[in-house]
Formats: C-alpha cells, structure tokens, sequence
C-alpha cells in the first residue's frame, strides 16, 4: 500500500515537473527574435494578433523605441520565418456524386457518403518582413504547396509620413485591413479555415470574389491613434483578385475600413468597425479564337460587400462579431455579358445576401486558446427566379483548442484539436436534399 | 487578565497593519485606477517576463542580448522617476515609464495595453521588492515655470554643460562619445552608454523640456546620470536644458502627447 502509493506520487511528481518545465519557457516568433519579446507579447495565441501585435504592425513593424532600424540589428540577422503543418485528419461528405459501378462512367450516377482520412503537410509559408530603414517596412512571402510556388504578399510601405502615424503607405500585394485576418485564422482544417463571407459566390453568379479574403494588387493609405483604439485604411486595388500580370480587366475596386475601440472597465477592450468594398467586375472579354484574352474584361458591372462588426473582451473571452451584405449586379448575378442583355432570364435581378458569424475564445494563459465559430451566409434575393430562394446558404460551425507547449527563444509550437462542419440546404447533386461535410483534424502547426 | 488582553489586542492589531501593508503592496493608484498584482502577474508573464525575468531580477532569457540590460526590479531603484534621488517613485512614476517605454533601449511604450492592464503591472512590479512595504515613496519635485529660450540661455547653458562636466559622457557634440562613456557602468556593473542627444527628440523618461528639467533635479538612479539638484539652480537647469535641445535642432521638440499622468 505503501510502496503503491509512493509511486503514484512519484509519478504525479514528474508529470507536474514536465509542466512546470514547459511553463517556464516562453516563446520568440519570428519578430520578436529582433526585439527579445515573447511571442505572447503580440498575439493573443499566434497567429491571432492582440492589441499590441496589432500597434505594432500598423506602425510598420516598429516598436518606436529607438532600436527599429536595421543598423541596430547583428550583421547576421536576417528576418526570415517558415510556418508550416504536419497533422492527421479525417473528412467525410454524406452526399457526393458517384458513379454507381466505380470506374463506369456509363453506369449512372448515384450519391454516397464518402469519408477519406489520413496524414498530411499544409504547405511552408516563408515570411521575410521588417524594416529597411526608419519608416520603411516590408513583408515578402512565398508560399510553397505540393506542386506550385506563389507569392501570396509582397509589398513595402512609408511608415509614419511627416512624422503622422495617420499616414502610412503601402504599394504592392497586400492582405487588406480585414474586419478579421483570414491570414491569421486559428482554424487549418479545409472545411473551418475559411471565412466564408469573405469568398461568397451565389448560385449561377460568375462574379467570383475573393477582394476581402486573399491578399490584393493594389495601393493603401492607413492611419491609427498612439494606443490603435482608432485606425482607418483605404485601399485602391486592381479586379483581379491579386492575380499579377495585369489581368485586371481595366476596372479598380476600393476597400475601406474603420473602427474604433473603447476601454470598458471590468470587461476589457471593446472594439466595432464598419467596411466596405465597392468594385466593377467585366461581364465579357476581348477573345482571340473565341478564348478570352486575360486583362482586356469589357462590360463591367458593378458590385459591394459592406458590413459592421465588432470585437468583445469579457475578461478572459474575446468574441467576434461579423455581419456582411452582398448585393452584384444582375449581369454578374446571371452570368451574362451586358452587350447580349437579351440572355438575361425572366425576372432577373442583381443577387443580394447576408452572412456573418460569431466567433469566440477563451484564453486562460497565454499556452491555451479554445475556440467555437458559428457562420451563416442568406440568400435573400436570388438572379434568377427560378433558382430555389435558399439555394448558397450556408450554415458552418466549429469547435477546437490549440495548445502551445514549447515556444522555444527562436521558434512556436501548436498542438491543435479541431471539428467543423458545414451544411449547404439542398446542395446534394443528385437528391437536392442538404449536404454535409465534417472534418477533423489535429496535428503540430510550427514555425521557426 | 488585563495585561492578557492588552496583549491580545496588540498582536491582532499588529497582524492586521501588517495584512493591510501587504495587501497595499499588492495595489497601485493611479488616478482613479487602483491596480491589482495578481491580474498583473498574468500581463506580467505575457509580456515582460522575457526580459525582466520570473523573479524581476532583469535576468531574463532576452536580457543576454539586450543592451542597455533590463531593469532589476528586486532593487527597487528606478530610472524615470519624480522623486529625489535616492527615493522610490510614485506609481504613477512606474505608469508613465510603463506606458511611454524608455525610448533608446529595448523598452517599448505598452500604451497598446489597457490602462487598467498597465495600473496592475505596477502593482505586481512592486512587489518585487519589499522596499515598497517597508518605505514610502518620494515627494514629488517642484517645476518651475519654463523661461523663454533665447541666444543667451542657450549661450549659459552651453558653459554650464562644460563646468558641469556634462560633456564628459555625453561628448562635445552631444553625441553620447564623450570621454568618460566607455568606463561607465550601471548599478550592476553592466557598462551602459550615455545618451545620444542628437538622436531625436524623445529622451530616456519623455520628450518634453520639463521631462528634461526633472531628470537633471532627480536624476536617472541606477545609471551615472546624477541629480544636479544641489549643483545647479533651477535657471540654470533650464539654460542646460534649451541648450541640449541645439543638438537636435532639426527635429521640433513640440510638447509631448504622452499619456502620461501627474506630469
């Protein structure tokens, strides 16, 4: 009895010992290599920023200390960083099409559910950004899949022009000031990373947007207040949805953002912000041999994705609120080119929506991070008539953790657990009843 | 029977002074903010812990590679302060370095962070050292009103900076080259260097000619800069004041937009 209980104690002795251990040690990302903070000094759990992270991004990666300029730096540091995944995960569809005899394709067709598992890499962003002088900053990242390499952003920016930090800007491939970062999602799984509103296409629309999602070819003005309470940018961007080689089809979009955050006591930190994107996408292009020419879109139409949200500190929880409406063109909507208007079906009109979602975290220490997203996305007004009213909803909801046990002096480490799952009403290809997709995954995310 | 609970009375009254300084230990004010050491042990481990270190002794796992070193905070003794020499700093004092960072060292200004978040820091930074439980703080020093610069101030301050041996450290040229800065050290022993007056227009402990003006009466305690409280008057402070701001004359040196409390 003795003995038994000795070694139940030892063994408690030395679990607590490993923890103690881990939570001794504290992190340095890729930054915060130039300046000795901890990575938790930036992020709330990285990638996900929190206000200071925040300052000092919008101050062009300066920490305004008198020690951001590379002459202070070693002769040997060089700003570079790779993020990358190994996990296991598994995803199933309860409604796919088939073929009824595998490898027939003349057997007709019939829906099954199908669920496909296994190991996988999520691809190596490499990240090299800072200063190239007092006020100039720069970000370049490549980002390498399994069979191509592209250049996800790539821009430098004037920092703090005529000593204002109400004037700052930035030219090149750029994220643009989202409501909420796509880049910096702690979700990785392919059916929750994704932040829907941002890419929503209705049924038989052609107007495929990603402005708001994915990093864009264009042009920001920025500005923030000292403590970064209150910030604006304006962005002038080509349409091409950060495609480079000019196929912008001889049409600009502009984004804005604002918002505005209040110290509320007891609570914490609360934030609400208003964007909007206003754009013209072509409707037809110059052809060469009936093939369209890239860059050379003709017809273009208009279209905007506006929305209000907000982000709420209770304490140790943060929620976001998101709300987005949607409305394009009814030539975008029905996919028709605008010199042929007579293609148009009866009853069309331009598509209007609204999406938006919840999502929230609890963050005990600066190791843990849970969090839930719930998003939604409504047709309200569908091209065409004949389209079913609730066809492109979407309903996707997630829950998971991430936990940070080693954030060495040079590198971060997250173990995460993530369940999402997403239902698009009457999206079965065969039977027009709901179809679902749940995945799971866990596995490291890594940087260095 | 009396005497028993004469004897009563006073250890429960004894224990009771000392729970009430220790629980004062444990809070900062600051303005209408009363800080709270245990939330400032969660910031503190979030964003300072990497430089100061777990027992605030500035032996974090950056301080190796940080120069100047990060502040000891088990010495209680303090840079950026307004109070004499020699005395500890208000807490407003800690607030407004905790907010306005020490411009020149690896100290950022953590204004990003909510003023609630950065009372509680102060409190948790003090009790780092029992100096706060056993000793009151200093009285703030007086600042006079400002006399206009003109050519002749400046001239005064510039003879001041020479006798004053000012230039000995900081370098005829203001530039922080002056004889004597290789041999200095910090109050432990770390060598430090003193500061480039041509460098901008934010100084260690603010930006402003009356930051300027206070650290020349209390000094920056911790490093060779000494208070010049009894060596020179306060006229004479303000001479040597308009003429270190020459060294940068390029850049304006508007009043400061700190936000700063008690200043």
């Amino acid at each position: 009895m003795g003995r038994g209980m000795n070694k139940i104690a030892l063994q408690l002795l030395l679990v607590a010992s490993l923890f103690a251990a881990l939570e001794q040690a504290h992190g340095i990302p890729a930054f915060a290599r130039k300046y000795g903070l901890p990575c938790s000094a930036c992020h709330e759990a990285w990638p996900m920023l929190n206000n200071f992270g925040q300052t000092f991004k919008d101050n062009g990666y300066q920490l305004g200390n008198g020690r951001d300029a590379p002459i202070y730096q070693e002769p040997s540091y060089w700003p570079v960083m790779f993020r990358t995944q190994g996990f296991w995960h598994r995803e199933n569809n309860n409604r796919q099409a088939v073929d009824s005899v595998p490898g027939s394709a003349g057997s007709g067709q019939v829906e099954a559910s199908l669920t496909t598992s296994g190991f996988d890499v999520g691809g190596v962003d490499f990240i090299t950004a800072g200063t190239l002088y007092n006020n100039i900053s720069f970000f370049v990242q490549p980002f390498i899949g399994n069979n191509n390499i592209t250049l996800s952003q790539a821009w430098a920016r004037l920092d703090n022009i005529a000593g204002s930090r109400w004037l700052n800007v930035k030219l090149g491939k750029f994220e643009l000031d989202q409501p909420i970062s796509q880049e910096r999602s702690l979700i990785l799984n392919n059916t929750g990373a994704l932040y829907y509103n941002y890419f929503f296409t209705p049924p038989g629309d052609n107007n495929f947007f990603q402005g708001v999602g994915l990093p864009q070819l264009g042009v920001e003005l920025a500005g923030h207040s000292a403590n970064d309470y209150t910030r604006y940018s304006v962005a002038l961007v080509s349409n091409s949805n950060g495609s480079p080689n000019l196929p912008s089809n001889k049409a600009y979009d502009v984004y804005a953002n604002f918002n505005q955050a209040f110290e509320v006591p007891h609570l914490g930190s609360q934030q609400i912000g208003v964007y909007g994107y206003f754009g013209e996408s072509p409707t037809y292009y110059q052809t060469s041999g009936g093939n369209p020419i890239p860059g050379t879109g003709l017809g273009n139409k208009s279209f905007y994705r506006v929305g209000a949200y907000g982000h709420w500190y209770v304490d140790k929880f943060d929620f976001y609120t998101f709300f987005m409406h949607g409305s394009d063109n009814v030539f975008l909507g029905n996919s028709v080119a605008s010199n042929h208007p007579e293609n148009l079906p009866l009853g069309a009109v331009g598509p209007t929506w609204n999406g938006g979602f919840v999502e929230g975290h609890y963050n005990p220490t600066p190791r843990w991070i849970f969090l839930g997203r719930y998003e939604l996305a409504r047709m309200s007004r569908q091209a065409n008539p004949s389209i079913r009213s609730d066809a492109g909803n979407l309903d996707t909801w997630t829950l998971g953790y991430r936990w940070y046990p080693i954030m060495s002096p040079r590198a971060g480490l997250a173990w995460t657990q993530e369940y999402s799952r997403i239902t698009n009403p009457g999206a079965a290809p065969i039977s027009g009843l709901d179809n679902i997709r749940n995945t799971y995954l866990m596995g490291f995310d890594f940087d260095f | 029977m009396r005497t028993s609970f004469k004897k009563t009375f006073a250890a429960v009254a004894a224990l009771v002074f000392l729970w009430s300084m220790s629980a004062a230990s444990q809070e900062s004010h600051i303005g209408n903010l009363t800080g709270n050491a245990k939330r400032g042990k969660a910031l503190y481990t979030r964003y300072c812990i990497y430089c100061h270190g777990p027992e605030g002794d500035g032996r974090g796992e950056s301080a190796l590679y940080m120069d100047p070193k990060p502040r000891d905070f088990t010495k209680a003794v303090f840079k950026c302060r307004s109070t004499p020499s020699g005395t500890l700093p208000l807490d407003t004092d800690l607030y407004n370095t905790i907010s306005r960072g020490v411009h020149a060292s690896g100290m950022p200004s953590w204004k990003p962070l909510l003023r609630q978040e950065r009372a509680d820091l102060v409190a948790y930074v003090k009790t780092f050292s029992s100096a706060f439980q056993e000793e009151k703080p200093g009285e703030p020093v007086v600042i006079p009103a400002e006399p206009a610069t003109t050519a002749e101030s400046i001239k005064r301050g510039a003879e001041l900076f020479q006798t004053m041996n000012c230039w000995s450290c900081h370098g005829k040229d203001g530039r922080g080259h002056g004889p004597s800065a290789a041999t200095l050290a910090d109050n432990k022993g770390n060598p430090i260097a003193p500061f480039d007056f041509t460098s901008g227009t934010q100084f260690k402990c603010g930006e402003t000619n009356r930051d300027m003006f206070r650290d020349l009466v209390t000094g920056l305690d911790g490093t060779p800069m000494p208070s010049f409280v009894g060596a020179m008057t306060a006229d004479q402070r303000w001479d040597v004041v308009h003429y270190i701001r020459t060294f940068a004359t390029s850049k304006s040196h508007a009043a400061a937009k700190n936000d700063t409390v008690g200043q």
